[in-house]
Formats: structure tokens, C-alpha cells, sequence
């Protein structure tokens, strides 16, 4: 932190005591909020009424093939999912593939990022190439992914392990989700801290070496420092993406060897098993999962969104 | 006058327009029944005759479903539990019935289409298609599995799984294609393997009301067989990811010597390997043990009407004709779908395309069919994944734990994976 005090750039600073507003003020923070009224009411009908409805849901028993059996249960699905191995496994198997992708994930998309920065010829087209993964669907670099995996007319599965199918055996499986996640978002991490690296003023980078400092020390102690504010962002946003990965394991793997995430299960037992019940448990335990995870970004990291002015805040 | 903006006006009202004719009745205001179903060669055939039959009285319009029965039945319940009144005739797949009649999202079948039913139909078809003992479904074709054998490499056809497991360990061994290709994947298609075992080995998945799991000695020995076939070094590499595609086109190339698996294969391989087919013979799925005929779990699908649909005496009619004798020949001679109503076998254009019809309809009289309880489909995902890969299985460990989630599924207190 301390040297991070140190190289901090000048922002702007919002007073930290309130201060009484004039009149004029008032009238037009009142016109705000008016002005973005529909627009919060219409999110609030859209999230929270879901959001509210799975709860409810969350706590009966119900399920679409015995419509007569539905009744009130309390807590009892959350239960019956909290000590069910198949959820462990699943929550296992989303946090592993979470954990590996985001960090592998930061450190190529940093390499990526550099290179678009300092690329001075052909600008345009190294920044498009290296973002085409990020446009292609998911679900179609899947399948893409999917058919080189298969053995006899996949090229990957004949290359890498002529006698086995590797989308059968669950270490292999979930490596070859991983790998597709990561090949998939890396673009959109090296994006994102593309634009962190922006921020680094040059005139700082030129002080830091006019004292002799190496390349090395050049990144880890200015650059890294400066952009802590993006890359806690780009941490937050992918982790919390990851961690509701769902296409690539639904078309690679289908989840079956124990490769099922979260989503996965959750859809699962609300679309195949028409439980709503438990169904609606998972998905509100994924809700509260995803909800730690920013909480511990932004209260423990100090992530801020971006554009915020304050992005010190603590 | 024609201008090529008047013309390009005119087509973008067509195409606006062509959407909304779809949905509702047509201009000569004829309702519209919407016939969802699986991909089906000349289906779009079938459907075009019964709207000639129908001279003006209703116009069926086929949609095609998903391919995978999953996906198919994933889409039709999720439009069911929205109470969609789009859907008229259902095309199911049998194992659904329980279900569906269980959420009220079918109609029972009374009247005289009943007794059509009823009359023409194989009785394990019928069988499959009700719920409490009430009609729910017309089956409109039935299926079960054989053996596909290479007569080139196989003299006699093996009775036992022992036996064919033997047989391709014998061809192994003399650099022959000896592979045993079914259906191993994580789905639908490993529980009717299993399933086929344990009522070959007389045993119980479920009580009789469905309600209660069983797990006995003969599932145990289905168990036991499966793990044998599966570590025996006789299945493709990719057998516990196969699906009955996969299959189907590794044993049409020429990848192995034994195929399990339903007779839409043989329409197929004769089209495109007619060099093939005349080197493949078929015979009945083996049997546990050499004493008691194999049982082997009936498949096949069935039309019912939707609860919601706003057209539902037009929708019993248009039924009558979809799965009707006419109906039915028509597309096991051009589709390799096997007629669920038996005097269609006796057609003599049967012999040529299905030349393995006496086998079937054996095998048909003895089938067995799958756990009957509104949840099987949480049965059968259970039952999947804990099989899955077949290799892993520990026979009774395995019954064990199949019997607790089971019993889970039915209480509706199942996770699934």
C-alpha cells in the first residue's frame, strides 16, 4: 500500500463531510432522481421480483410433476442441497475452474494487454485479432472446441492422445474447459487492463527509469501500483463471470463426469427435474455466493466501479 | 405500374406478413394444429397426406423439436409449465407419459380413438402409454434394441454377454475389428442399457405403484455384467461418452464387430454402406444367462394432445391419421421407424425394409419397460450419473446408493447432478 501512496496520481477528491446543500442544489438532485426513476423502478421489477420469487420458491416443496404435493417446507431444501454431494462437487469443480481461469486469465491478458499498448505498427489490427476469441459465441467456439476433442475427427484429440477421449475423463474434461474459457476471455481481461495500462502517465515511467529502475521494477513498482484500481475490476468482473460458467461445460462435457458447475446443476434440477424447489434453492445460493465474492472485492480490496471518482475508498 | 421500390415494399410485407399466417388459422380461417416433434425423415410426408384427408377440417403444421430427447422434452415442458396454448400434438417419447400425465399437461384419450388404440396396438406399447391405467398417448411407433452383428467375423451370433464379450476378446487377439459399440454416455441411453440388464436378470428397480425404490439381487447382477463389459477392453475408447449416433456411424465404418443398438441403423447403413450392410446380421439382445431369454427395454414415442390446446377434439382426429396403419407403414419403410400396431408387419413391402422384423416383434413381446413413475426423468438422471462411466461401478455399493437417490427422486427430495 505504501508505495502505491506514493505513485498515486492526483484524482479528484469528493469532501469527505457532507455539507449542507443550497436550495438550487436540492431542486436538482430532486430533478435526478426523478430523471432516473423509470429507470431504477424498471430494474427493480426486473431483478428484484425474480430475485424475490426464488426465494419463495426456495422455500416449499414444489414440483411440476406432482402438482397436488406442493407445500410450504421452510428450510428443508436448503438441507437437502447444503449436505447433497452433488452440490459440493459441483461448487468443488466451479471453484477450481474459477480459480485456475481467473489467474491464468490475468497473467496472459496482462502480456496481452502490453503488447496491444506498445504496439506502434499496425495498431488496429493487433487489438482486432487478439479480440476475435471474445466475439465468437460461446456455445460455437464449444462445439468448435467440442468436435476437435472428439476422437477420429477432431484434429486436438488425435494430436494430443490418439487411443483416449479426452472429453471422458473428468481431469482431462475439465481441463479442456478451462482452456476454453480461458482462450474464450483472456481478450476480455487483456481489454479491460489495456485500459488500466492507459492510465500509467508516461512521465512517471520516465522519472522511474531516469533513477535506474529496471523493467522489472518499472512494472511491479509503478505500473502494477497504478493500476491496481482496473485490475481489481477486471478480477472482480471475470471472477464473477466464472464463477456462472455454464455453455462451455453444457456443450463440452454436459456435465457428465463430475464436471458439472453450479449453473449447471442448478438447471439441472429446475429445467430437467422440473423441481422448483430445490432448484430455486441453488440458484438463490449461487445469488448469495456471487454476492460474498463482490462484497469481499469491494469491502476487503477497495474495488470500485469504474468511473467512480472515488476509487481509493476503503 | 412496377417500380423496384414497390417490389422491395411488397416482399417486406410478405415476409412480415408470412410469420403471423403461421400462428392461428389461415386465411380461409382453417385451424391450425401444430404437431411438435423430433426430426423425422419424410415426417413433413405423412403430415402432408392427413391434411389432404383432412379436406379443410384442420391443417397440421409439423415443428421439429431438438434432436436429443433431452433437449426435446427440456423445450416442451418448459412451454407446458408456461401453460403455451401453441402446442397442440405432443410427439413424445414413452418414458414421458408418467410424467406428463402426472402435471396434467396431457389429456387422457377416451372415445373411439381408445379403443383404436387399444385394439390395433402391441400391448407393451399400450402399456407404455398410460398412467394410473388411464390412456395418455397414442404410440405411433415402438423400438427396441438388437444386436448388429458382423457375419463376416461372427459365424454364429453370441446368446450371452459372456459369450460376446469372449468372442471379441477372440478377434482382439487376432487383429480383427472386435469392438462391442453401444451406448455408454452419461444419459438416457446408458439407463436403457441398464435397464435391458437388470430385466434380463429379473430384477427391480422400482415397486409395481412406482413409488417405492427397490434394488434387488437382479439389479445387482445387472450391475456386475455391466462393469464386466465395460473393463473388459472390448468397448471403443469413446464408449462412456457415446451416444446412438456415434455408434450407429462407428460400426457403419467399419470400427467394430457387435453394435447394440435400435433398428435405425439398419435403414440408414443400407443407404449409405450398402457394402457394409451386406456383411452385418442381427439377432436378439443377448441374454444374462443362457437359460432365460434377454428382456430388452421397449422405447419408441407416442402422440398426445396438450392440455392447453385450444383445438383438442381436432387434435384426437388429426392423431387417428399421424399414427395411423397408413401413416405407420409409410415411415418404416422410409424412416426406420418400427410400427407400433402389428398387423403393419405383415405388409409385404415389411420383408424389404425391415428383413429383421421377426426378431423384433419377438423381442417387442418381451420387452421390459423402464421404472414407471412420474419422476423418472430424476430416476433416470440419477441413474446416469451414478453409472457413469460404467467402468467405475461397484456392484453393490452402487445398488445401494442408486436405492437412497431413488427413493430421493420420487420424494422429490433429490438433487440431481
Amino acid at each position: 500500500m505504501s508505495v502505491q501512496e506514493k505513485v498515486r496520481i492526483p484524482a479528484q477528491r469528493t469532501p469527505k463531510k457532507k455539507v449542507a446543500l443550497s436550495e438550487g442544489k436540492k431542486q436538482e438532485r430532486k430533478l435526478g432522481w426523478l430523471l432516473c426513476a423509470p429507470a431504477a423502478i424498471v430494474m427493480v421489477a426486473v431483478t428484484a421480483y425474480p430475485i424475490i420469487y426464488s426465494v419463495w420458491l426456495s422455500l416449499q416443496r414444489y414440483d411440476l410433476k406432482f402438482p397436488e404435493d406442493r407445500e410450504f417446507i421452510g428450510l428443508t431444501n436448503y438441507v437437502t442441497v447444503l449436505s447433497n454431494n452433488y452440490w459440493w462437487t459441483a461448487f468443488g469443480v466451479t471453484a477450481l475452474i474459477t480459480v485456475i481461469s481467473v489467474t491464468v486469465e490475468l497473467i496472459l491478458g496482462m502480456g496481452l494487454a502490453l503488447i496491444m499498448h506498445k504496439t506502434l505498427v499496425g495498431r488496429g489490427l493487433v487489438r482486432t485479432s487478439a479480440l476475435i476469441p471474445y466475439g465468437i459465441v460461446t456455445v460455437v467456439a464449444a462445439f468448435s472446441w467440442r468436435y476437435a476433442w472428439t476422437p477420429g475427427t477432431g484434429y486436438l484429440a488425435n494430436l494430443v492422445s490418439p487411443d483416449g477421449a479426452p472429453l471422458t475423463e473428468r481431469a482431462s474434461a475439465l481441463a479442456i474447459i478451462i482452456f476454453a474459457e480461458i482462450w474464450k476471455t483472456t481478450p476480455f481481461m487483456a481489454l479491460l487492463l489495456m485500459a488500466g495500462l492507459a492510465l500509467v502517465p508516461d512521465d512517471l515511467l520516465k522519472a522511474a527509469s531516469m533513477d535506474g529502475a529496471s523493467w522489472w521494477q518499472r512494472f511491479t513498482k509503478v505500473m502494477l501500483p497504478v493500476m491496481k484500481p482496473a485490475i481489481l475490476v477486471a478480477l472482480l468482473f471475470r471472477t464473477l463471470d466464472a464463477f456462472r460458467i455454464f455453455d462451455n461445460i453444457y456443450v463440452l462435457s454436459a456435465g457428465a463426469n463430475e464436471t458439472s458447475s453450479v449453473s449447471m446443476i442448478a438447471y439441472n434440477n429446475l429445467m430437467k427435474g422440473l423441481n422448483l424447489g430445490i432448484g430455486s434453492t441453488m440458484s438463490v445460493l449461487i445469488f448469495l455466493t456471487v454476492a460474498i465474492i463482490a462484497f469481499i472485492f469491494v469491502k476487503l480490496f477497495g474495488t470500485a466501479a469504474p468511473g467512480s471518482d472515488d476509487g481509493e475508498r476503503r | 405500374m412496377t417500380t423496384p421500390g414497390r417490389v422491395v415494399a411488397a416482399a417486406a410485407a410478405l415476409i412480415l406478413a408470412a410469420p403471423l399466417a403461421a400462428c392461428g388459422s389461415d386465411d380461409e380461417g382453417v385451424p391450425v394444429l401444430t404437431f411438435y416433434n423430433s426430426p423425422v425423415q419424410n415426417l413433413q410426408t405423412v403430415v402432408d397426406r392427413c391434411n389432404q384427408q383432412a379436406a379443410g377440417k384442420y391443417k397440421i403444421s409439423y415443428q421439429t423439436l431438438p434432436r436429443t430427447a433431452d433437449d426435446q422434452r427440456v423445450q416442451m415442458v418448459r412451454r407446458l409449465a408456461a401453460k403455451d396454448d401453441s402446442m397442440d400434438i405432443l410427439g413424445m417419447d414413452v418414458t414421458w407419459t408418467q410424467e406428463f400425465a402426472s402435471a396434467n399437461w396431457i389429456r387422457e384419450i377416451t372415445g373411439d380413438l381408445k379403443s383404436e388404440v387399444e385394439g390395433q396396438t402391441l400391448a407393451a406399447a399400450v402399456d407404455s402409454a398410460k398412467y394410473e391405467d388411464k390412456l395418455y398417448a397414442a404410440p405411433n411407433n415402438t423400438n427396441v434394441q438388437l444386436l448388429w452383428y458382423r457375419k463376416d467375423l461372427v459365424p454364429t451370433p453370441p446368446k450371452t454377454w459372456d459369450e460376446m464379450i469372449q468372442m471379441s476378446q477372440q478377434l482382439k487377439s487376432q487383429g480383427k475389428p472386435y469392438q462391442v459399440m453401444t451406448m455408454g454416455a452419461q444419459y438416457e441411453g446408458l439407463v436403457v442399457f441398464f435397464n435391458s440388464l437388470v430385466a434380463s436378470a429379473g430384477g427391480h428397480v422400482v415397486d409395481d405403484a412406482g413409488e417405492k425404490a427397490v434394488m434387488d439381487d437382479g439389479t445387482v447382477k445387472a450391475l456386475e455384467v455391466l462393469k464386466n463389459f465395460a473393463t473388459a477392453g472390448v468397448t471403443d475408447p469413446s464408449f462412456s461418452n457415446a451416444v446412438e449416433d456415434d455408434v450407429r456411424r462407428a460400426f457403419q465404418d467399419g470400427g467394430g464387430a457387435f453394435e447394440l443398438n435400435w433398428p435405425y441403423v439398419w435403414a440408414s447403413m443400407s443407404e449409405d454402406a450398402p457394402d457394409m450392410a451386406a456383411k452385418v446380421g442381427w439377432a436378439r439382445y443377448p441374454a444374462i444367462d443362457a437359460s432365460t431369454p434377454s428382456r430388452t427395454t421397449i422405447g419408441g414415442s407416442e402422440q398426445a394432445v396438450s392440455s392447453y390446446s385450444k383445438h383438442p377434439d381436432l387434435a384426437f382426429d388429426a392423431i387417428k391419421c399421424l399414427r395411423g396403419p397408413e401413416s405407420q407403414l409409410y415411415l418404416a419403410v422410409n424412416s426406420g421407424q418400427a410400427p407400433s400396431i402389428e398387423s403393419v408387419y405383415n405388409d409385404p413391402s415389411m420383408d424389404k425394409a425391415y428383413p429383421m422384423k421377426d426378431v423384433l416383434l419377438d423381442e417387442l413381446k418381451t420387452s421390459a419397460p423402464r421404472p414407471r413413475t412420474p419422476a423418472y426423468q430424476n430416476l433416470s438422471t440419477v441413474v446416469a450419473a451414478e453409472l457413469s462411466p460404467p467402468a467405475s461401478v461397484e456392484p453393490q455399493k452402487t445398488a445401494d446408493s442408486l436405492r437412497e437417490s431413488i427413493q430421493a427422486a420420487i420424494d422429490s427430495k433429490g438433487v440431481l447432478p
